[in-house]
Formats: C-alpha cells, sequence, structure tokens
C-alpha cells in the first residue's frame, strides 16, 4: 500500500436518510485499485444504501466522494457508469429469455456499417464474449444459450465479467455469494480474485465473514447505519470479524447459551 | 446457428443441450410446421386452392396482415399491445380520403397529413405507456375507443353517410394505385403488390430486430425493463418507436385500403387489431414479451389467409374458419408456453 498515490476511492463520512430512517450516518472507507473492500453488516445495516449512492441510484444527505483524491458527484446510474463504477447485482441487469452474448453488450453494441445500413457487429460480440468469458476462466457451454438456463453463480460470473470487460475502474458486487451453494460461491470468489488481479478495485457485500476474510484486504463493519470499524485485514482476525458481524455481545451470549445445555444434561435441543 | 463453430469440437455438454431443444428455441419454428399442415390440408381438399391463382387468392389477404403483424410482433417482443393498430388504419384512410374529396387538398400533402397524424397517435400512445407504466392494453384500449368513435363522428359530420368514396377522382391516383395496389400477372393469375411490400416489410423488421442495436434493446425492453435501465438502454425511446412504428404500418394498410376499394367504411378496422395479435401469437411472440420472431408473424398470416380461403375453396361454411383460428391460437399458446418454461428454465 504505497501512501503517495491517492486511493481510487474514498468514502468520507456519508450520510443518507430516508425520512425519518436514518440508513447511513458518518461511514467513511477506501477502496484501492487491485484491492477488495468488503462491507459487512446484518439486515438493515445500510449496505444497499451505501452501494446505490455509490451507483448513483441515491443522493447523499452529506458526506463526500473521492476518486483518485478528487470530489466526484454521481447523479445518476449513467454517471456512476461513466466515472467507471459498474454494480453487479444477482439478478437484475440480465434479461433471462436473451442469449449470453446478447446479455453481454446489451446497451453497449459493437457496430459496424454505416448510415442506415449501420449494425449490430455479432460476429465481434460473439468473438469477444467467448474469449473475455474464458480469460475470467468462466467455463460457459454456449454463448447462444438463454441466460436463463445459466445457473445463479454463472450469471453472477458472465455479470463480473461484462462489467470487468467495459473498462470498469470500480466494481460493486451486492451480496453476490448469498444465494449461492458453497461450489458456486466458490468460483464467483474466484472470479473476484481474478477482477482484483487486473487491477480493479473491488466493493465485496456480503453476510458471510467465511466469505470476505480470505479474499478482502479491508473490511468496512456497519450496524443500523453506523460504522463500527473500517480495519485493514493485518488489524483484524476471522474470529474477530465473525463475532463483530454478528453484533459481539450477543453472539457470545447466544454461544454461551448453547453450550450450556449438553454440559448439564438437560434435554431442550436434542435433535 | 453460429455455437457449434464457436464452441469448437471440445465441450461435450453442448451435446447434451440436444439439437431438438435447440430447434425449439427457435420462436418461428412452431408456425412454420403449422404452415405447411394447413398448406397440405386445403391442397389436398382443392385443386384451385394450390393453382396459381388460388395461391394469389389466399397470399392477398396474408399480405396486408402480414405487414400489420410484422410491426405489431417487433412491438410485442418490446412488450406491449396496441389496440388501436386497426382503427388506424381507418383512421389514416378516413383522414386522406376526406382531405382530399372533401377539402380539395393536395393528395400529397394530404397523405403526408395523414401520416403524421397516425404517428402521432403512435407516438401518444407510447408516451402515455412509457409515462404512466401503466399496461399498455389499457392505454391502447383508451386510444383504440377514442378513434373509433371519432372515425365515425367525424365521417358522419363531414359526409352525411358512414362512407369517404370517390378517393379515384383524385389528383394522381394512377400512381397511387401503381404503389398500393397495382397487380402483377405471372402464370396467368394476378397477384397483388401488396405481397411484395409484405416481403419487403418481413425482411426489414428482421433485419432490425436479429441484426442491429435497436433490436437488442426491444428483447431487453420486453425481456426486462429494469435490466435494460441499468445497462443504459434507452427504454422510454425503444417503447415510443415501437408505438410509432405501428402507427406507420397502420398508415401504409389504411392507404392500401382506400387506393384500391376507392373508397373506406367509417367503421374499417375495427376488429382487426385482435387478428394482428393472433398472427404474432401464432409466430411465437410470447404475450409477455421479450421473445419472438418477425418471420413468424408472418408465417402466422400466411396461415390466417390460407386458412380463410382454404374453407372457401373446401366449400365449407365460412363460419368454420373462425373455429380454426381459435384452435390455432390456443395450439400456439400452449406451445410457446413450454418453449418459454424451456428456455427460462434456470438451475439455481
Ligand atoms: N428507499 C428507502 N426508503 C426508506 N427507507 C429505506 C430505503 N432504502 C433503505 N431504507 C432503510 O434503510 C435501512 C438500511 O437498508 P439497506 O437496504 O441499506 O440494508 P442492507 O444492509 O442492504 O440489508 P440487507 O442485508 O437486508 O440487504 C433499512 O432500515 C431500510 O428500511
Ligand atoms: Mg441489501
Amino acid at each position: 500500500m504505497s501512501s503517495e498515490k491517492p486511493p481510487l476511492l474514498e468514502i468520507r463520512e456519508l450520510t443518507k436518510t430516508f425520512g425519518s430512517v436514518i440508513s447511513l450516518s458518518g461511514v467513511s472507507t477506501t477502496v484501492r485499485a487491485g484491492e477488495v473492500t468488503c462491507v459487512l453488516g446484518d439486515n438493515g445495516a445500510g449496505k444497499s444504501t451505501l452501494i446505490k449512492i455509490l451507483s448513483g441510484v441515491h443522493r447523499p444527505d452529506g458526506g463526500e466522494l473521492l476518486m483518485d483524491g478528487k470530489p466526484v458527484q454521481l447523479g445518476n446510474p449513467r454517471a456512476a457508469l461513466d466515472a467507471g463504477i459498474a454494480t453487479v447485482y444477482q439478478d437484475l441487469a440480465m434479461v433471462p429469455l436473451m442469449a449470453i452474448w446478447r446479455n453481454f453488450f446489451l446497451g453497449s453494441e459493437p457496430t459496424k456499417g454505416w448510415g442506415p445500413f449501420r449494425r449490430f457487429d455479432r460476429q465481434r460480440a460473439l468473438e469477444t464474449t467467448r474469449r473475455e468469458l474464458g480469460d475470467m476462466g468462466i467455463d460457459i457451454r454456449d454463448p447462444d444459450q438463454p441466460v436463463g438456463t445459466l445457473s445463479g453463480g454463472e450469471r453472477q460470473s458472465v455479470a463480473i465479467a461484462r462489467a470487468v470487460h467495459f473498462g470498469a475502474r470500480l466494481l460493486i458486487l451486492d451480496e453476490p455469494t448469498s444465494a449461492l451453494g458453497v461450489k458456486q460461491a466458490g468460483v464467483v470468489l474466484r472470479y473476484i480474485a481474478a477482477a482484483r488481479d487486473k487491477g480493479l478495485g473491488v466493493i465485496f457485500i456480503t453476510h458471510n465473514p467465511h466469505h470476505a476474510y480470505p479474499i478482502g484486504d479491508r473490511f468496512l463493519l456497519l450496524n443500523r447505519g453506523k460504522s463500527l470499524g473500517d480495519l485493514a485485514k493485518s488489524e483484524i482476525s476471522l474470529a474477530e470479524l465473525t463475532r463483530l458481524m454478528a453484533g459481539g455481545a450477543e453472539l457470545e451470549e447466544l454461544a454461551h447459551e448453547l453450550e450450556r445445555d449438553p454440559s448439564t444434561g438437560e434435554k431442550t435441543a436434542t435433535p | 446457428m453460429t455455437s457449434a463453430t464457436l464452441t469448437g469440437a471440445g465441450d461435450e455438454r453442448v451435446a447434451r443441450v440436444g439439437l431438438v431443444k435447440r430447434l425449439l428455441l427457435k420462436p418461428e419454428l412452431g408456425s412454420l410446421i403449422g404452415a405447411v399442415l394447413v398448406f397440405g390440408f386445403f391442397a389436398a381438399l382443392s385443386d384451385v386452392f394450390r393453382s396459381a391463382r388460388g395461391v394469389a387468392n389466399w397470399l392477398d389477404p396474408a399480405s396486408s396482415l402480414g405487414i400489420m403483424a410484422v410491426a405489431v410482433a417487433l412491438l410485442m417482443i418490446g412488450g406491449h399491445f396496441d389496440l388501436s393498430a386497426g382503427v388506424q388504419t381507418g383512421t389514416a384512410a378516413i383522414t386522406s380520403g376526406l382531405l382530399t374529396t372533401y377539402y380539395g387538398v393536395n393528395t400529397w400533402v394530404a397523405l403526408l397529413l395523414s401520416l403524421l397524424l397516425c404517428l402521432a397517435i403512435g407516438f401518444i400512445n407510447g408516451y402515455l405507456v412509457v409515462r404512466t407504466k401503466l399496461p399498455s392494453f389499457i392505454i391502447t384500449l383508451g386510444t383504440f375507443l377514442m378513434l373509433q368513435g371519432l372515425n365515425l363522428g367525424v365521417t358522419k359530420l363531414v359526409t352525411n353517410t358512414v362512407v369517404v368514396s370517390n378517393f379515384n377522382q383524385i389528383v394522381g391516383y394512377d400512381v397511387l394505385k401503381a404503389i398500393f395496389a397495382s397487380e402483377v400477372t405471372i402464370a396467368g393469375a394476378s397477384f397483388q403488390i401488396a405481397i411484395l411490400w409484405w416481403i419487403v416489410a418481413t425482411v426489414l423488421g428482421s433485419w432490425v430486430l436479429l441484426r442491429t442495436r435497436f433490436g437488442n434493446w426491444i428483447f431487453a425492453v420486453g425481456g426486462d425493463l429494469t435490466a435494460a435501465r441499468n445497462v443504459g438502454v434507452p427504454v422510454q425511446r425503444t417503447t415510443i418507436a415501437l408505438f410509432m412504428t405501428t402507427s406507420f404500418a397502420a398508415w401504409f394498410i389504411g392507404t392500401t385500403q382506400i387506393v384500391r376499394l376507392t373508397s373506406i367504411q367509417a367503421q374499417a378496422g375495427f376488429g382487426q387489431e385482435l387478428i394482428y395479435i393472433v398472427a404474432a401469437v401464432i409466430g411465437g411472440c410470447l404475450l409477455t414479451g421479450g421473445f419472438g420472431s418477425v418471420v413468424g408473424a408472418s408465417i402466422g398470416a400466411l396461415i390466417f389467409g390460407m386458412t380463410s380461403q382454404g374453407i372457401v375453396y373446401a366449400g365449407w361454411d365460412a363460419d368454420w374458419f373462425k373455429f380454426f383460428l381459435g384452435a390455432m391460437l390456443l395450439l400456439a399458446v400452449l406451445a410457446n408456453q413450454y418453449i418459454r418454461r424451456f428456455a427460462e428454465q434456470s438451475r439455481r
């Protein structure tokens, strides 16, 4: 981590309220190119609110966003895309009935020809899709098959490959692994690592500390809109992350409770 | 079709998807099989049906329906219906007819004005749909009723009858007839030029849908509106353009009709809107949008033409036609449903 170069993205004291609900208050973190910042928190912690601000869907009520050290305003999704911020949702931004290659270039189709003969360069789209997916190590049988026939993990991978291809500098993934099985989640985590190794900054949102810890360089912990900590990997262990994640004391109490039963011989929770 | 070369020889899982299932994903396949069966059926029953005169006869209703079906299919793939498409053909013809025969407006100016009127109706349909986010079904039901009332009301007001006639007495009628309603004699039977325009519309519509960016946007807007918007597809422009395309087709068909018949009834086109949708659905368009084929819709129109004339040639009562059409529609909807489930099945 060289301190001379400003980070790709810096979030300073971000605040967002919806009416009387304080969704985010005073949240700060940084994302560097080639690093993964994980955002962890329980349901309703404000994770999605944070990424919606970063992808231009919501406007913050307070705080600052800096890219490469310069303040930026992200007024709408297009502005965020133009700034190189690509967001990947579990099911959004893919049309199930359309072929993979058509989805891959949707909204940014390459064209050839001129005037009234300007047309979708299908050959290039097909080839690029295949190549890009291959580069990410994604094994797709047939780019012509509808996206709807892909598994959740494969679909997620195609979306990541697309974001990487369109030159996103900052990749945001909102709970890409939460709906997936162990194996599929592993596949997606590997693609996140591949994107990181390509030099992208990554924001990875998850519930699961076991997914976050191995891949994360930095961890932002949210609870009810407040930051519980913004820590580098060296400053925190997996056990501690898990503990903070689950609301600390509450989990300890829960663990205590669960452990006591067998020792006292009570058969309260025998399966 | 390109997939075989792309995936190369290596991947054994491609074979598992199976040629049959891959073919099933071609939306026009069902209608093609249907067309062959319908042709075979009536050709076996009647000599006239398969003669040049018979072919010319059933291609004629197929062509004017087909031109509309192409536009309506594009709109349906984009996720919308236009119930006002039928009466718009009447609106176009009545406007051109009244302006020329009653108000002495120059023929070309009158045609241009009726075209602009139709495009404006299409724009309003599309604009209301994207603005209100209400189902296009209800929006265009509104414009349908309004136009139906206007067509009748204005015609009665101006002519005191329910028909606009004498269109063949306007200046430049010969030119119009050559463009919209001339006939070509092939093998002793005279074929309408509308058949040619139908083929042009089919090729053009299919090219736009499958080979242009706009075509990709049509699939996306009909398939998943939020997804399309999130990747930067101009969803509003795309939707409005589709409604305006339908209106353009309606203008073309309305003009063809008044040129051919030299007069137009105030109720012209009423009820046709459902036939357009039937043709598109027989051609493989899903009612929910996002999937379908322009070629399929044209084949749907062909099936309509063959059945409507074939029943006459077979010497049956014309009432059976509706029964056949309905049965075919049901079959098509069931087949489409199956294909959709296959295409969308997810192994999540
Ligand atoms: N558009 C909105 N209007 C009103 N309140 C909102 C809105 N969006 C979010 N909130 C509120 O802000 C809080 C944080 O929501 P957010 O969706 O960011 O949580 P999250 O961390 O993503 O939760 P989950 O893990 O369940 O996805 C919640 O209390 C939610 O009710
Ligand atoms: Mg969320």
